[in-house]
């Protein structure tokens, strides 16, 4: 029975990482349709915000630093969800309702966020800020000029790539200055320290410890949903968002202004996303690559709970976690020692972190053989669109 | 002009064939074969997502598949590589004392040539059945291919006594006819192989792309809905082309994995198979030329930017990944076919324009 308990705790935890990954996902996939492959990158952003508030605050020491996991929560959502809203403005907005398109897209914008953060220097950041502003200026000056002629487009995207170079160009030379051209992250793994309030237990309950990490991030999860849960149901902007993602003509027709309704529902997507990156920083330590372990298995919650269900999306990601934990580490080998030889060998076979995956994935494959559209499927006309 | 358009290909294959192998080093050799070896993966996907609309993340399985099978063939036939028992000796170190069952038949070298495009093929037409039976579309489609991609790559990593884990297959200390694998003399072999199989799958495609075949694939591709009403189950239309795609991969890995001289779970990775979709982009979906054009061009610039600054080539691939996407959808074949270098040209009063009516340059006169 204890085992059991702590089995479930352990599932539990499992599947509360998985929801808050998955949750963001939920609303961009769900309601907006967009398939964002670099969402794992925002939640790696969210990380990496994490980690600099913790160095930032370090010195201060004493109460501010106990504090910093919380305000980095804070910053970790404004952080990624601005960086989500400009996303969506230039890029996502060009290809509505061509979802293997932002598929594709979206992984470019994953590569590229995934190389940045491993050689983003002081250098490279202003010849960003060099390069996009000569661009705009450049595309601005050309507008004035010549906005009616045929070759217009091309001259613009020939500006476009004329700032590209001026930027490389301005890169080259702030990397001759030693101090700007220090990497801000470089490749390797960065490791956040949990404050101490997280660190230890959290009580008893009969013989199990319960472990604050694990809890928290349970209770942040289950915070989370209940605040998205709130937003979409009983504020203003949440019933824009479900108003556009009913019928987008009417919805502009009745004076929603969807294109913002659009960035909004993007940016707190991407938002949520970092906040579950800054939660898994406590789980361990972080590199560029972060995304790439969470992106699938958060597809595959949405997927299996029903595409624009949350409730669906819980339950998948719980329990998705808790059979993963389960069969992973062996429990039932513990469970029932004396099952016969045949089951024993599979049993053990799929009691590893990878293979239990494997299962995992394959139990998901043979579920949507009976269920096509998930757990709770949605209904209606617009399900085919 | 007519046969000079006829002479094209013939004249490109001599290329390759006679003056590519006299004109570049061993090194740019090897490459190029294997980005031909590449190419013929991308005409697999462009059968798939090009004609028939089916965006599949998981080519990297069937790749590997045939990877793998022609990997333990040349493994178990090479002596120098064979520990105690007369396996390979990375069996060894697991512990693992007789061949594992599924790998006694590739002692022969009959059953590996079938093996290395029947095996995919047959793993392909049951993933595809299983799904393309549901209605399962679209997304869904891309997203349960890239489940079954990480069920096969947390197998092939998990499994160090069956597949040698993370290490993957070492080709290139293997020998074949009393060669080394990895000797230049081979990699011109293989190199030549590899361009007669790629003409050879480039009519496989032009094959199921053309005629009644290819028109359904065509009308699946752009309205499942109202092929269905018309009478017709496109179930059969799709299986059949997945499983072509998946035996064309198989093949493609094969030739690849003995001229890159490993085979390793990372040919499973989610990143590989995407960028696999991003050659067919970038060439021309829905053509046949394009995937070859893309294959070759794009792993030409990964050669030379990782070779220059290896550091960029991620952000030259994402901008790639978006470029095409927003900017040229047809990809560089499409592009050219369309006219778009023509009206290129007469954007900047260099060649005519073409006479459309009504016109077309009236009309797309910016608003602000």
């Amino acid at each position: 029975m204890e085992l059991f308990f702590s089995q479930i705790l352990d599932g539990l935890s499992i599947g509360s990482v998985l929801l808050l990954a998955a949750t963001g996902l939920a609303i961009v996939f769900g309601l907006m349709g967009v398939i964002n492959l670099a969402h794992g990158e925002f939640m790696m952003l969210g990380a990496y915000v994490t980690y600099v508030v913790q160095s930032a605050l370090k010195p201060m020491g004493g109460v501010i630093f106990e504090l910093y996991f919380p305000i980095s929560l804070v910053l970790a959502f404004i952080v990624t969800g601005l960086i989500g809203v400009l996303l969506e403005r230039t890029l996502i907005r060009q290809l509505y309702g061509r979802p293997l398109e932002t598929l594709l897209a979206t992984w470019g914008v994953s590569l590229i966020l995934i190389q940045l953060i491993r050689s983003v220097s002081t250098a490279m950041m202003l010849g960003i800020i060099v390069s996009v502003a000569s661009g705009i200026l450049l595309s601005k000056l050309l507008r004035a000029k010549f906005s009616l002629k045929p070759f217009f487009t091309y001259l613009n995207g020939l500006g476009w790539a004329l700032s590209i170079l001026i930027g490389l160009i301005a890169v080259n030379l702030f990397d001759q200055f030693r101090p700007l051209s220090k990497a801000w992250f470089g490749p390797r793994n960065i490791d956040v320290t949990a404050p101490k309030w997280l660190q230890g237990s959290w009580g008893m309950i009969g013989t199990i410890e319960l472990p604050g990490l694990r809890i928290f991030i349970i209770l942040l999860s289950a915070l989370l949903l209940l605040a998205t849960y709130w937003f979409l149901n009983k504020s203003v902007w949440g019933l824009r968002i479900r108003a556009v993602t009913q019928n987008r003509q009417m919805s502009n027709c009745l004076g929603i202004p969807t294109d913002r309704v659009d960035s909004i529902t993007f940016g707190i997507g991407s938002g949520l996303a970092g906040v579950a990156g800054c939660a898994i920083t406590l789980l361990g330590s972080v590199g560029p690559n972060l995304g790439a372990a969470y992106i699938v298995s958060c597809f595959m919650v949405i997927v299996l709970g029903g595409v624009g269900n949350l409730l669906g999306t819980v339950i998948a990601a719980i329990l998705l976690g808790i059979i993963q934990s389960v069969i992973g580490s062996g429990t039932l080998l513990t469970i029932f020692p004396d099952m016969p030889a045949a089951a024993r060998g599979v049993t053990e076979f799929f009691a590893t972190t990878s293979m239990s995956l494997v299962l995992v994935f394959i139990f998901i494959i043979v579920f949507l053989q009976f269920r096509p559209n998930g757990m709770f499927p949605q209904k209606g006309r617009s399900v085919d669109a | 002009m007519k046969l000079f358009q006829r002479l094209v290909p013939w004249i490109l294959l001599a290329v390759a064939l006679f003056i590519l192998p006299a004109a570049l080093d061993d090194f740019r050799l090897n490459l190029f074969g294997r980005y031909f070896a590449l190419a013929i993966t991308a005409l697999a996907i462009d059968l798939i997502w090009g004609y028939t609309g089916l965006l599949s993340l998981g080519q990297g399985i069937f790749f590997s598949l045939g990877g793998y099978a022609v990997a333990m063939y040349l493994m178990l036939n090479t002596k120098s590589l064979a520990g105690g028992n007369g396996i390979p000796k990375f069996f060894e170190n697991y512990g693992v004392a007789e061949l594992p069952f599924f790998w006694k038949p590739f002692w022969s070298p009959a059953f590996t040539l079938i093996a290395i495009w029947v095996i995919p093929a047959v793993v392909a037409g049951v993933v595809g059945w299983l799904i393309f039976r549901n209605r399962i579309k679209g997304v869904y489609f891309s997203i349960i291919t890239q489940a079954a991609l990480m069920v096969f790559f947390h197998f092939f990593n998990g499994q160090q006594k069956l597949f040698d884990g993370t290490n993957g297959l070492k080709t290139s200390t293997s020998e074949l006819f009393g060669q080394l694998v990895g000797s230049p003399d081979m990699q011109v072999w293989f190199y030549r192989l590899t361009v007669i199989l790629l003409p050879l799958a480039f009519l496989i495609c032009r094959y199921f792309t053309s005629g009644r075949f290819g028109d359904a694939l065509i009308a699946i591709r752009d309205d499942e809905t109202r092929f269905r009403f018309a009478g017709f189950n496109p179930v059969p239309f799709k299986t059949i082309v997945f499983l072509v795609a998946g035996a064309l991969c198989g093949i493609s890995g094969a030739l690849y994995t003995v001229q890159s001289g490993i085979v390793s779970p990372q040919y499973m990775s989610i990143s590989f198979s995407i960028e696999m979709v991003i050659w067919v982009a970038v060439g021309g979906r829905g053509t046949l030329v394009g995937p070859i054009i893309g294959a070759t061009v794009v792993n030409y610039l990964r050669s030379l930017v990782s070779e220059a600054l290896p550091e960029a080539w991620l952000f030259v691939q994402g901008a790639l990944f978006i470029f095409v996407v927003v900017l040229m959808p047809d990809g560089i074949y499409g592009w050219v076919a369309n006219g778009g270098f023509r009206s290129l040209l007469a954007a900047f009063g260099i060649a005519k324009k073409a006479k459309t009516y009504p016109r077309i340059d009236e009309e797309a006169l910016p608003v602000d």
